[in-house]
């Protein structure tokens, strides 16, 4: 039994915890003290992680547990991890923990919110360590329900419209993930022997390449989907906009990861020969929506929407970075997805904890917020300059080191791709300083804002803890993408097998 | 004895039933609800004792270990339709004719015994029709309901007209073969144009009984007529049953024209569940939502029996089971509160999880499990059956089902959507439930979340099942 079974045994005990406890704080400092030994174990798997490594124990996945649980269809429960899945799991032990505090306004049936949140946390935790087809997917789609509820009952705005286009639109992405899996499944034993859904084993096996043809871009669409792969990205600023802080912060955080996670793990990972082949669709795409996202925010008046679009582009160079084959920007993307994660949830607690002060979301409503709440201003300055990539915070290694792999790449289309998805880096300076311009900076536009207070303290544990993440990664970046860059190695063997030039 | 043990313990508590009703007095007909629900529960836990295998009557009855499995699901949920339609029996207009109701569903449920545990068709045509005919009075329980009395004569027309071709359909599988025993006639099937055409009347037949599109005209109108609890099983008991005896005749009988029949349910599935879905989501009465979503459940399941495989018949099995748990914790909500407040449509659900949280808990659960969201049964079920249809390279199949799904989705979380997200000014007020239906909906709740995550069931069934296919 290894102990990441604990990953879910904790939220599966805080969500039974907080459906017994009977009043309001009793609920809030359940969830404060479940999701917080949750980070501890999430740091402490960091640093075990980084202690086995240097022992010299270079398995490819380590900390492995496996049961077999439906023996008929050799569905097993089988998990472990590498150096990305640990990344991953340090990423979504700190935003879960940080929503917790961002949500404590939270007045409205709270017992249930909190337990859709845990909900929601155990579905991602449960997929970054699963490594069998079967319970990753599972593990999908138990992230993904509790947003209608969680986004339906204590969102904002057009919230019922914008909770059932996001529901069906990612359950309709797990659909052709499911088809996908099936695909990989039945493909699983090319000898005759037993199928089986075991990521691993399966990446051993070599899939007839007419078969990998079909599902990679089942399982591509599928997974970006919920990664906002261009077009299929519109659920995400309606439904970042109408959710709730702490959802938006796990949302776009977390959940959004899962999808160029998935896309990394099981389509190029699985399926490298059809990657190899239509890659290039998939980049054109992602391409167009780094610049499309950017583009995009800077017409938004909305906070909330701004950040979304934000969001899109960076996930969507998140796609792009798997897309160009190389090692370094392969790296940068697993960077850019913790990095983004963590200021992106930043900003979107941010957001809730300005809005909750001056009951507007719309820029041109605002102004001079400096003078009156001076820490959340510096945090969102904090916030915007790792967005548009400041040296010394993580936004900057992490693009760094994708454009970095991306010019690395020969041939003009990939040129081109590249000079386009980097030129978005302009563009999101352009609509963060002009945030920043009018929403902090100048004078007080409205006088019933003179009288509002900074952050309380769970505001600023919230904000504390991230801009931690956010620095620590970019002040000392290489513990980090060393430990992603070791996980890298069996794709990356995979990949140069199907095509030996691909720097 | 031992061979026939389900049949006859249902024939002597069908009897000692008869009997106790005759002394009762007309004002106390209603004590007979308690020793009812025993006896049947104690008829289900002793249905789980290993019985002998064997054949009686010169092979018209066979009883395996599978067979005796598809019976103790059955029992199973007859008991839960029993506990949970007490409330409803103990109203005013009911009082006199309780009795009735149990009678009825018990002969029912000997004519589905004897119908699953059938070697020829001669008995299977027998137990079909002592299972269908007494649903119809039943459907009319309320006749002083203009659309109750309206319900029985559907299902009892309806019944007639499928049992009819089915019966035609049989008489040709008799003239091509010349017998009537399902092991005869399984190696004399070729596919001569008769047998053809007497396999799509025998279809046809049964894709009334199953309510498969075009053959599900009665379905909406019958559930809405009907009380609540007969609509209940209806949808789960009688379809269940009816899916049993189906896919074991597919398997046994007709396998040699396994690639006819599997084109033939290729067509009906995606029309199936594409209807049944699309007529789902515009309804505003849940009893009539609720049979267009089932309709659309038993497209599913059709899955499982396209794949022709060992897997796709544990699977119809399993999911059976699972849909039993969901529907039947559906319809208990609807129960209930059509009962108290007399009140089924969508729109008065709204609000309904800030008055009565646990029944909207139950129904949410009910409605994900039968939209196929993990961690409950239905969403193993699900994943089972398009496991089962791919197995044979159906991937086109799949797709249009996986897309049903978010359709279905769909019209689930508007039943959610109204309970949990809308708020209303009149909502449905708290009451409490009486202790039978809380049981009732527990079990259901139990059997929702603990079916999927033990894979012991699903082992179990396979095991059973094996070498029949």
């Amino acid at each position: 039994m290894s102990f990441l079974t604990l990953f879910i045994i904790i939220p599966a005990l805080t969500v039974i915890g907080i459906l017994l406890c009977k009043k309001h704080m009793q609920v809030k400092w359940t969830a404060v003290v479940g999701m917080g030994l949750q980070l501890i174990l999430a740091i402490g798997l960091i640093f075990l992680f980084l202690a086995e490594r240097r022992s010299g124990n270079m398995d490819e996945i380590l900390f492995i547990q496996d049961n077999v649980w439906y023996q008929t269809l050799n569905i097993h429960f089988f998990i472990g991890v590498d150096g990305v899945s640990v990344a991953m799991i340090g990423l979504t032990a700190l935003v879960v923990f940080a929503g917790i505090f961002a949500s404590w306004d939270i007045a409205d049936l709270p017992r249930e919110f909190f337990t859709s949140l845990i909900l929601l946390a155990s579905g991602v935790f449960g997929f970054f360590i699963s490594l069998d087809l079967f319970t990753m997917f599972l593990f999908y789609e138990l992230a993904v329900i509790p947003m209608y509820l969680l986004i339906g009952i204590w969102g904002s705005g057009p919230r019922h419209y914008s909770a059932m286009k996001l529901t069906l639109m990612l359950m309709g992405g797990s659909a052709l993930i499911l088809l996908g899996i099936l695909g990989l499944y039945f493909n699983s034993a090319p000898d005759g022997g037993p199928l089986t859904f075991d990521l691993i084993q399966i990446s051993k096996i070599q899939i007839p390449v007419d078969a990998q043809l079909f599902f990679f871009p089942l399982l591509f669409v599928g997974f970006g989907v919920l990664g906002a792969l261009f077009p299929f990205h519109t659920w995400s600023p309606d439904g970042h906009a109408s959710a709730p802080t702490a959802v938006s912060m796990l949302h776009a955080g977390v959940l959004m990861k899962l999808g160029g996670y998935g896309c990394y793990r099981v389509a190029v990972f699985l399926l490298p020969e059809a990657a190899h082949q239509l890659g290039w669709i998939f980049l054109i795409l992602a391409t167009i929506g780094v610049i499309y996202g950017a583009l995009g925010a800077v017409w938004q008046k909305d906070l909330k929407y701004i950040n979304a679009y934000s969001s899109v582009s960076h996930c969507a160079l998140v796609l792009f970075a798997i897309l160009i084959f190389n090692e370094t920007a392969m790296n940068g993307a697993i960077m850019q997805m913790i990095s983004h994660g963590i200021m992106t949830a930043l900003f979107f607690a941010l957001i809730g904890m300005i809005y909750g002060r001056t009951h507007t979301r719309y820029i041109n409503e605002m102004g001079g917020l400096m003078k009156v709440m001076p820490f959340l201003a510096v945090a969102y300055v904090i916030a915007g300059l790792a967005s548009l990539g400041l040296p010394g915070f993580s936004g900057f290694v992490a693009e760094m080191t994708i454009f970095v792999g991306a010019f690395q790449k020969i041939g003009t289309f990939y040129r081109v791709a590249t000079i386009i998805a980097a030129s978005s880096i302009v563009v999101t300076a352009v609509y963060i300083l002009r945030v920043v311009g009018i929403l902090l900076l100048g004078k007080i536009t409205n006088p019933e804002y003179e009288t509002i207070t900074d952050a309380k303290w769970y505001d600023k544990i919230s904000v504390v803890a991230l801009i931690f993440g956010i620095t620590l990664i970019g002040l000392a970046p290489l513990w980090l993408s060393d430990m992603i860059t070791g996980g890298l190695g069996p794709i990356m063997q995979k990949l140069l097998a199907v095509a030996p030039i691909l720097n | 004895m031992q061979i026939m043990r389900h049949e006859l313990l249902l024939i002597v508590i069908t009897v000692i039933l008869l009997i106790v009703e005759i002394f009762l007095p007309n004002t106390g007909k209603h004590k007979i609800i308690l020793p009812a629900i025993l006896l049947m529960a104690a008829v289900t836990i002793i249905g789980f004792i290993p019985a002998t295998p064997g054949i009686l009557f010169g092979g018209m009855y066979q009883s395996t270990p599978f067979t005796v499995l598809l019976k103790n699901i059955l029992n199973l949920g007859v008991l839960i339709v029993f506990i949970q339609s007490v409330d409803w029996l103990k109203q005013d207009q009911n009082r006199e004719k309780v009795s009735e109701y149990f009678l009825l569903i018990l002969s029912t449920l000997i004519g589905m015994n004897f119908m699953i545990s059938s070697g020829d068709f001669l008995m299977f045509y027998l137990g079909l029709e002592l299972a269908t005919i007494p649903i119809a009075a039943l459907a009319a329980y309320e006749r002083f309901k203009e659309k109750s009395a309206e319900a029985g004569v559907k299902l009892i027309f309806t019944s007639a007209l499928s049992s009819g071709i089915l019966l035609y359909g049989l008489s040709m599988v008799y003239g091509t073969t010349g017998t009537l025993y399902f092991s005869d006639i399984a190696p004399l099937i070729n596919g001569a144009p008769l047998q053809v055409l007497a396999f799509i009347f025998f279809f046809a037949g049964m894709a009334f009984k199953i309510s498969l599109v075009p053959f599900h005209l009665w379905t909406a109108d019958v559930y809405e007529g009907a009380p609540v609890n007969v609509a209940s099983y209806l949808s789960v008991i009688s379809k269940g049953a009816a899916v049993f005896i189906f896919t074991i005749i597919l398997y046994t009988v007709f396998y040699k024209i396994a690639e006819l029949w599997s084109e033939v349910l290729y067509i009906i599935i995606i029309l199936t569940i594409t209807i049944g879905n699309l007529f789902a989501m515009r309804q505003q009465n849940l009893k009539r939502f609720l049979a267009f979503s089932s309709i659309a459940q038993a497209g599913f399941i059709l899955l499982g029996i396209i794949g022709q495989s060992q897997l796709g018949m544990t699977t119809v099995v399993y999911f059976v089971l699972v849909y039993i748990f969901s529907n039947l914790g559906a319809f208990g909500v609807v129960s209930i509160i059509s009962n108290r407040t007399g009140k089924e449509t969508m729109d008065d659900y709204d609000g309904l999880y800030r008055t009565n949280p646990n029944l909207s808990l139950v129904m949410m659960l009910s409605l994900f499990s039968l939209a196929g969201i993990p961690p409950l049964a239905g969403f193993f079920g699900k994943f089972f059956l398009f496991t089962a249809a791919a197995e044979k390279g159906y991937y086109i199949l799949v797709l249009i089902a996986l897309i049903n799904t978010i359709i279905s989705l769909y019209y689930y979380l508007l039943v959610i959507k109204a309970m949990l997200l809308n708020n209303s000014d009149r909502p449905i007020g708290y009451f409490k439930s009486d202790l039978y239906t809380r049981i009732g909906l527990i079990m259901c709740v139990i059997g929702i979340v603990v079916v999927g995550f033990t894979s012991s069931v699903y082992e179990m069934i396979f095991n059973l099942g094996f070498g029949l296919y």
